[in-house]
């Protein structure tokens, strides 16, 4: 391998891990404040690229129905809690979030698709209709075993997924897309020929890691997220409700795996169920950060990605082999180093 | 003065077995109660059951509202506070950021600030250590956290869980001048201790927790010369 390749590859592996990243970060914020370890992430970011090239195709997404589905089906999940809690009071509230606010944003996106808008309303309208899935997700199917074992959660997890595959297969059908790229710029660095969607993927990766870092660290919600994360019961008693904590790092973990499956699909052929490898490989990364560590997290997922590059080069029938063989001694290691807190013990 | 807090009848179980039995205590308005007992006693189990974090049988009213089925977050809203025994501190995240947790509860948001000067004026130790993590504190620094991350949240009934309990005894002593002041700014306290003496010097009126039942109460000063007591708590013979 020249040294030209080998620069290749790790331009293409640095921004292969930049998505894996943003799914990583997802994936942590989700298990740090629920102890649900999602796995269906990388389905949502696959759902999102499909989405984006149904819209790219001028037909309106089946992710439309499957939000309306998911918000009928929550809505009455939420109505029968609250009938069995005496706490009517709170039907217009919940009638509000789960149903008008989930089915105004299709309706919206509807709307505004018969207009033909140009790319940039487009991304925006993917973002839209995706986020709404993980949040109800949550409703309908974590929040009734919220205090359940992280294996239960795990188990349930990849249930969902599987299952997610199968709506993805009836509303997306089993045809790849790919869409067309964000930019058709690029540049030369030391000799190499970098893609402006490269470059786009990089920069947004660090520009939403950025821009979460600012939301946890400077804001009041944030940090009642990482309240949640560090000591639930401490938080409840500072008036922290988890399930609210629930939602925003739901809402938020879908924006990230929304963007990575936009940044992804004019580089990578997306089909229904390609989401699952997205996924499990974030996951990799996070468990390099050990679940608890953003940064940790994006630096094992950009190393996932540039061991996948050279990887794929050095043999491609193998690459997804080496990359989660790259699993063991990372679990060997970390059950090793890992340090248990009292208040772990405690726990 | 107005009734602030009751409970009446409560019981408390843990699986099967009742740790808590048939108890009924109040607090009036800027009172300071004290629940004083053994070990094992059901002190705690009384407290989480009053903030929501166990489920009770029996009447919980908190300023004239009945609180028996609502959550621990609705409580807090109310502006009922537990300061529990392990602390449950944010212990990654800065004191000034587990301070601003404090005030998550508060709808109005003015006088935030002011309530932080306010607890950094109580407690100037934090106001040094303001960007250091939590976990980092020392025990009286962290229960120094506890009670000012509370305050922050302008509690009407403050409900305190040990606060004494594994500090040293001139830090005891800080601990429990703070919570006397904490009465003259017209808030009511609920404290349950091991440390019998300290807590009835401070307190108003008292009751003796054993094996999940009130067995005595009366106002603090009397409690605090009764002979079964000072065998029994007060380290008397």
């Amino acid at each position: 391998m020249t040294s030209d390749i080998a620069a290749i590859l790790a331009i293409d592996g640095i921004a292969t891990g930049a998505v894996y990243a943003l799914v990583a970060i997802g994936t942590v914020l989700i298990f740090t404040v629920t102890r649900v370890i999602f796995i269906p992430f990388g389905d949502i970011a696959a759902f999102t690229a499909l989405t984006l090239a149904a819209l790219d195709a001028k037909r309106f997404p089946g992710t439309g129905a499957l939000v309306v589905i998911l918000a009928c089906i929550a809505t009455l999940i939420e109505i029968i809690s609250l009938l069995r809690n005496g706490e009517l009071r709170l039907l217009p509230r919940a009638l509000f979030f789960y149903l008008a606010l989930p089915l105004a944003v299709v309706g919206l996106a509807w709307l505004t698709m018969r207009a033909e808008p140009p790319l940039a309303i487009r991304l925006v309208l993917a973002l839209m209709l995706i986020t709404p899935i993980a949040p109800l997700l949550d409703r309908i199917v974590f929040r009734p075993i919220a205090d359940g074992t992280v294996l239960l959660l795990l188990t349930v997890s990849v249930a969902l997924h599987f299952a997610l595959v199968g709506l993805g297969l009836l509303f997306f059908g089993p045809e790849g897309v790919r869409t067309e790229p964000l930019t058709s710029l690029s540049t030369e660095f030391a000799g190499v020929l970098i893609s402006g969607q490269t470059m786009l993927i990089v920069i947004a990766a660090l520009v939403f890691s950025g821009l979460l870092y600012l939301f946890f660290d400077f804001t009041l919600v944030g940090k009642s997220l990482r309240a949640t994360a560090v000591n639930r019961t401490g938080s409840r008693l500072m008036g922290i409700r988890p399930a609210r904590a629930g939602t925003i790092a739901y809402l938020l973990g879908s924006l990230m795996a929304g963007v990575s499956g936009i940044l992804i699909a004019p580089v990578n052929t997306v089909f229904y169920d390609s989401g699952f490898l997205i996924g499990l490989k974030a996951f990799v990364g996070a468990i390099v950060g050990g679940m608890t560590s953003y940064p940790g997290a994006a630096i094992g997922a950009v190393g996932v990605g540039i061991l996948e590059s050279f990887a794929s080069f050095e043999s491609s029938a193998l690459k997804d082999v080496i990359v989660f063989s790259l699993l063991i001694p990372i679990l060997i290691w970390r059950s090793l180093a890992s340090l248990h807190s009292e208040e772990e013990i405690e726990e | 003065m107005s009734e602030m807090f009751s409970m009446t009848d409560v019981t408390v179980c843990y699986d099967n077995v009742e740790a808590v039995r048939n108890v009924s205590l109040s607090v009036e308005e800027g009172q300071i109660v004290t629940v004083i007992g053994p070990n094992g006693a059901g002190k705690t189990t009384l407290l989480m059951a009053a903030i929501g974090l166990l489920a009770s049988r029996g009447r919980l009213v908190f300023q004239g509202n009945d609180i028996g089925r609502m959550s621990v977050e609705d409580r807090v809203e109310r502006r009922l506070c537990l300061v529990p025994e392990k602390r449950e501190l944010f212990s990654d995240m800065s004191v000034a950021d587990n301070l601003l947790l404090g005030s998550y509860s508060l709808r109005d948001r003015s006088g935030i600030q002011k309530t932080l000067d306010e607890v950094y004026d109580r407690f100037p130790r934090l106001k040094e250590r303001q960007r250091q993590a939590a976990g980092t504190l020392s025990g009286g620094e962290r229960q120094m956290l506890a009670l000012g991350r509370a305050l922050m949240a302008k509690p009407k009934l403050l409900m305190l869980d040990e606060p004494s309990l594994g500090l040293a005894p001139l830090i005891v002593r800080e601990i429990f001048r703070t919570i006397a002041s904490l009465r003259d700014l017209g808030v009511s306290i609920l404290l349950v201790e091991q440390n019998a003496r300290a807590a009835l010097e401070t307190a108003d009126y008292g009751y003796v927790l054993e094996t999940g039942e009130i067995v005595q109460s009366g106002p603090a000063k009397d409690l605090i010369h009764d002979k079964r007591l000072i065998t029994a708590y007060l380290g008397g013979h």
